[in-house]
């Protein structure tokens, strides 16, 4: 059996080769979530760490023994061979982004996350040069009825992060999917469809959990320079995830 | 390198809609400007005056598509260069200006000429002379193939420069960490 | 009386029949609609309140399914059935025609609240439309005078139950019957032959028989089955999938019809073979007009002590079964997807593993079968699993069922022991100078002339019953975007690359078709083609591009001939994009002009 020396593990550790490292894992892991405790970086969107994994955006799209699957949610097996920094599979996920960018209204300039967005450091990671497709321009009010946060659900690329968040963690339900198709679309838990009238609050984790720039906190945006904002000085790739840096 | 003896590759630029900001940053390349004079020549530009495009073998589009004027630039610049280059946030996804494709053009029209406060018998301008403006805004990669992207708002001059000499010396393109930017 | 008492009063007795179990959502939303046309949002306060769940729920799950609605929608809603075969025998202009003689412009409500308009996808009935839902009751054999008939009724507003009954007619149209078709199954008949041994036997029987799965994915019966009685639970479950949404499909619907016996016992004997107490039907929200029928001979099954405690005297054994209706969402016929729908949820399809055998409804084991398996384990049950293996080929024992439709003389139902030849049954159903079929629907092949000596197996042209036929006539690039544009319609929305990608496909397809087509397009349809099917999370995103790659393949010529721009020009008309300036300002001259190709001065 190869041994990679950079690697420790002993003789009862199972593990995987991702682009020829290897990779050990327990049960119940997911082969991200191996990575990730590895060190490795494997691209993803909807995937965080502290949630359960859902699977939807397929930006963490790999190779595992010749089959391609969702790494966020596949579990890995002893030996599995998993590929992912390929131009193949790399050139896929730039077109999954490219897809996510003209579903939306995405205008990183006037937007107060951008530096902080995993959406645009995971394109910049992937060499997205142009949206490629043609845009849908789609029609998709803002809600500034809440105090303290607003709501810009152009920039949604329904991840369900504050969905998960909001049941998961707070026991509130703010956030919900609705519709279907290219018609899916966030809504929030109040007869009005407002924020402001649902029980949500700047504590809620769902406050924290974006990975874009939707739900934004009023009158702080454009705090840190630009240079000083979480992917200016390191690729995402580099970065101690997000979300995990965000929260505290 | 010494490329001054080959011929000079041919640049044009032009501006649709956009703020003049990309142009800016292109000149942000400072001294690198004359380094960059040995090696090409402008042909339509607005640091050339020159009102038409002729051949030339790279063009470089600031700004995206908002009336019939920008189109026929475009297709005239499509036509002439060998290469086209998106340059800027509104070239590539139509920036600042396609915040208003949700809106219905009339219904803009309508607001700003005949709706707003204070405004006494407005018409919307019918002079033939004025380009007719597009029910949206469009990215120039909606109506003609185009070759390279240069993405930010503005792309520093060092991702324009990056770009420009890698083409003139024959290769493709790349940016990096640092150069790509969207904002 | 306020408002709220007046929902609770038909809300009540919805509530107290679901038993507040939010597992019953959909059914409950289902029902409130009957109500008022759509689901007024105080009714959502009532549910909400009485069923304590978050309204972004109910309002997620109610906003999923094309047959709900959260808005008025017309006393009259009126849904052309809108699959290809559909279209060829003319649905769209008595849509035009319909729309005209009720004012009302299609995909909208009328002004007066009247009536609304608008295309669904394919509803079952390709032998005998085009076809319509009215209030999702269906209406086939569409003409130029029936359509005068129904507009005169609904401009009268004349209620449903007071139309022409001919014009609920349904038929079955069966043309070839053979072991399944043909049975003069006696209800109980196989039941009573399988509860005189054990379990262990029957599952035995059932893997002889080497019976494989009607829905499509072919799956081994037997092993499903015994997956699924080895896995652990506290409950195991036998779900019969009458989701039947693949257009071209319906032989489903027959079987429900007039072979529901078969249904059912199979069934009983499933759980008998895993040990399950309860099943469900899921039936097409399509095929509403079933439920009452159906309901009947579940009832009758009771009073027969087919189902129900101590079945036949059996005494632990015990099963029921329950019909949950759908409510317009194709992806629920995929396993994972009709569970979550079943639990009252939006039809997203799950992560697999783990699979239903091991974790189905409510995380317990469940085996998920097609119509036509449970028919067929009847007939297992019956005469044993060595006779029925003895059928069909060598991969593919026993008979399948077609649904044939399109440009034949006779579309209906036939019948054949696998490893028949498309050309047989292009013979048999009356089809001329045919150009393709498509086998199993958009998600299934477009063969051409030159492949009709293949057959209908497993190992060949697998296929979960839809049999399209179309002749020299027809254009088969537009076959392909109708195709397309069902699959659109029906992504759930869930993963990204059928979300946009179906609707990008579409809209590359619309390109071709409205002459703005180029080679640059071409191959931006064969590279998305492939990002679907790698990076999809289910079988609808792989297959969605199945009728683009078969049609290029087979029928070049179709593409070619729109691909009618050398140099890549856009998608949108250009001088379209200036109208409304021009009508803004009056301005018609040469400048208010864009030619559509760049003509070089
Ligand atoms: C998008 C999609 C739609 C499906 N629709 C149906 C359907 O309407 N009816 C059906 O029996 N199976 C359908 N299936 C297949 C089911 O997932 C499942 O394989 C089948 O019900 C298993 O039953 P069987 O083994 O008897 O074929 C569908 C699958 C997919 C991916
Ligand atoms: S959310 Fe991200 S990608 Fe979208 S506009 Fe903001 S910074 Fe750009
Ligand atoms: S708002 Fe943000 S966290 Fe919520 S679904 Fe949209 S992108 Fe994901
Ligand atoms: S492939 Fe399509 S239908 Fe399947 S999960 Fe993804 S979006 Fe939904
Ligand atoms: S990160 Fe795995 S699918 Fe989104």
């Amino acid at each position: 059996m190869s041994q990679n020396s950079n690697t420790p593990h002993n003789k009862n550790q199972t593990t995987f080769t991702l682009d020829g490292k290897t990779i050990p894992f327990s049960e119940g892991q997911t082969i991200i979530q191996a990575a990730m405790a590895a060190g490795e970086y494997i691209p993803h969107l909807c995937f965080n760490p502290e949630f359960k994994p859902h699977g939807s955006c397929k930006i963490c799209t790999v190779t595992a023994n010749g089959r391609q699957t969702a790494s966020c949610t596949q579990q890995p097996q002893v030996d599995m061979m998993v590929e992912s920094d390929t131009k193949q599979i790399n050139d896929e996920r730039r077109a999954l982004l490219q897809m996510l960018f003209v579903e939306g209204n995405h205008f990183c300039p006037s937007c107060e996350k951008s530096g902080d967005c995993q959406l645009q450091a995971t394109a910049y990671e992937l060499d997205m040069m142009s949206p490629h497709f043609d845009h849908f321009s789609p029609n998709r009010p803002l809600d500034a009825s809440h105090g303290e946060y607003l709501l810009d659900f152009n920039r949604c690329i329904l991840c369900s992060l504050c969905a998960r968040a909001s049941s998961d963690v707070d026991g509130k339900n703010v956030f919900s999917l609705a519709g279907r198709g290219i018609k899916t679309h966030l809504i929030v838990n109040s007869k009005s469809g407002k924020l402001a009238d649902t029980d949500f609050t700047g504590d809620d984790k769902a406050a924290h959990v974006c990975p874009v720039g939707v739900i934004i906190k009023k009158r702080v945006g454009f705090a840190v320079p630009i240079g000083k904002r979480s992917f200016d000085e390191h690729p995402i790739s580099a970065t101690p995830h997000p979300i995990v840096k965000g929260a505290i | 390198m010494n490329m001054s003896t080959k011929p000079k590759l041919r640049i044009a630029t032009a501006t649709l809609a956009g703020c003049f900001g990309c142009h800016m940053s292109f000149l942000d390349i400072d001294e690198r400007l004359f380094d960059l004079m040995e090696l090409v020549e402008f042909d339509r530009s607005p640091l050339t005056d020159i009102k038409t495009c002729g051949p030339c073998d790279i063009g470089l589009i600031e700004g995206g598509l908002c009336n019939a004027e920008n189109v026929h630039v475009l297709r005239e610049f499509r036509a002439n260069c060998k290469i086209l280059v998106a340059v800027g946030a509104c070239a590539i996804n139509g920036g600042l200006p396609a915040q208003r494709n949700h809106l219905s053009l009339s219904m803009i029209l309508e607001e700003v000429y005949h709706a707003q406060h204070g405004l006494v018998d407005g018409f919307i301008p019918n002079d033939p002379e004025l380009p007719l403006p597009l029910d949206q805004v469009h990215p120039i990669h909606e109506v003609v193939k185009v070759d390279y992207f240069i993405p930010g708002c503005p792309p520093s001059g060092d991702a324009i420069w990056k770009v420009l000499t890698d083409l003139i010396a024959g290769r493709e393109p790349e940016l990096g960490h640092g150069l790509v930017h969207y904002d | 009386m306020s408002q709220i008492t007046t929902h609770a009063e038909y809300l009540d007795p919805i509530l107290a029949h679901y038993k507040l179990n939010q597992h019953n959502l959909l059914q409950m939303l289902r029902e409130a609609q009957e109500h008022f046309g759509y689901i007024h949002p105080e009714a959502i306060d009532y549910l909400e309140q009485q069923l304590q769940l978050p309204r972004s729920m109910v309002e997620g799950v109610a906003s999923f399914y094309s047959l709900l609605y959260l808005q008025p929608h017309g006393e009259y809603r009126v849904l052309f059935s809108d699959n290809i075969t559909d279209r060829m025998l003319g649905n769209m202009d008595l849509m035009e025609s319909m729309c005209g003689q009720l004012w009302v412009e299609a995909g909208k409500v009328s002004e007066d609240g009247l009536v609304s308009i608008n295309t669904t996808s394919c509803t079952g009935m390709c032998d005998q439309g085009p076809a319509v839902l009215i209030n999702n009751i269906a209406i086939n054999h569409l003409t130029q005078d029936r359509i005068n008939s129904l507009c005169e009724l609904i401009r009268e507003r004349v209620p449903l139950s007071g139309w022409p009954l001919e014009f609920f007619a349904i038929e079955d149209n069966i043309h070839k019957k053979d072991i399944l078709l043909d049975s003069n199954f006696k209800f109980g008949s196989a039941l009573a032959e399988v509860l005189q041994r054990s379990s262990e036997e029957i599952l035995q029987e059932i893997k002889t028989s080497k019976l494989r799965g009607r829905g499509g994915a072919g799956f081994s019966t037997g092993s499903k089955w015994e997956f699924c009685r080895t896995a652990p639970g506290a409950q195991h479950y036998v779900v019969c999938n009458a989701d039947e949404g693949e257009p071209g499909t319906f032989k489903d619907r027959v079987l429900l019809n007039s072979y529901a016996d078969m249904v059912f016992e199979g069934m009983t004997i499933c759980a008998h073979v895993i040990g399950a107490k309860k099943g469900f039907i899921y039936l097409r929200g399509e095929y509403r007009y079933l439920l009452d029928h159906l309901h009947a001979i579940l009832q009758r099954r009771r009073q027969q002590s087919l189902l129900g405690n101590n079945i036949l005297g059996y005494t632990d054994f015990n099963f029921d079964i329950e019909i949950h209706l759908g409510a317009g969402a194709y992806i629920c016929g995929e396993e994972s997807a009709l569970i979550e729908s079943l639990e009252g949820k939006r039809g997203t399809p799950r992560n697999r593993p783990p699979f239903p055998v091991t974790s189905g409804y409510l995380n317990q084991p469940t085996v998920v079968n097609n119509v036509e398996t449970f028919a067929a384990a009847s007939l297992i049950g019956l005469h044993g699993g060595a006779w029925y293996a003895n059928i069909g080929t060598e991969t593919s024992s026993g008979t399948k069922i077609l649904s044939v439709s399109g440009d034949c003389a006779h579309p209906g139902l036939y019948e054949y022991p696998f490893g028949v030849t498309v050309a047989q049954v292009l013979a048999d159903c009356g089809a001329k100078n045919t150009q393709a079929v498509q086998i199993s629907g958009p998600s299934g092949i477009c063969i051409a002339a030159n492949e009709f000596e293949r057959r209908i197996a497993f190992d060949d042209l697998p296929t979960a019953g839809a049999f399209m036929v179309f002749d020299q006539s027809r254009d088969m690039f537009e076959v392909a975007r109708n195709f397309v544009h069902f699959f659109k319609h029906e992504s759930c929305g869930f993963c990204t690359p059928c979300r946009v990608g179906t609707s990008l496909l579409s809209n590359m397809m619309n390109k071709l078709a409205n002459g703005h087509g180029s080679p640059y397009d071409f191959a931006e349809i064969e590279k998305l083609n492939e990002l679907l099917l790698s990076t999809s999370h289910c079988g609808l995103g792989h297959s969605a591009c199945n009728p683009v790659l078969d049609t290029i393949a087979k029928f070049r010529p179709a593409y070619d001939k729109r691909l009618t721009h050398k140099e890549y020009i856009p998608a949108f008309d250009l001088d379209y994009a200036l109208s409304q300036a021009r009508q803004m300002t009056g301005r018609d001259d040469t400048g208010a002009h864009l030619e559509r190709i760049h003509v070089s001065k």
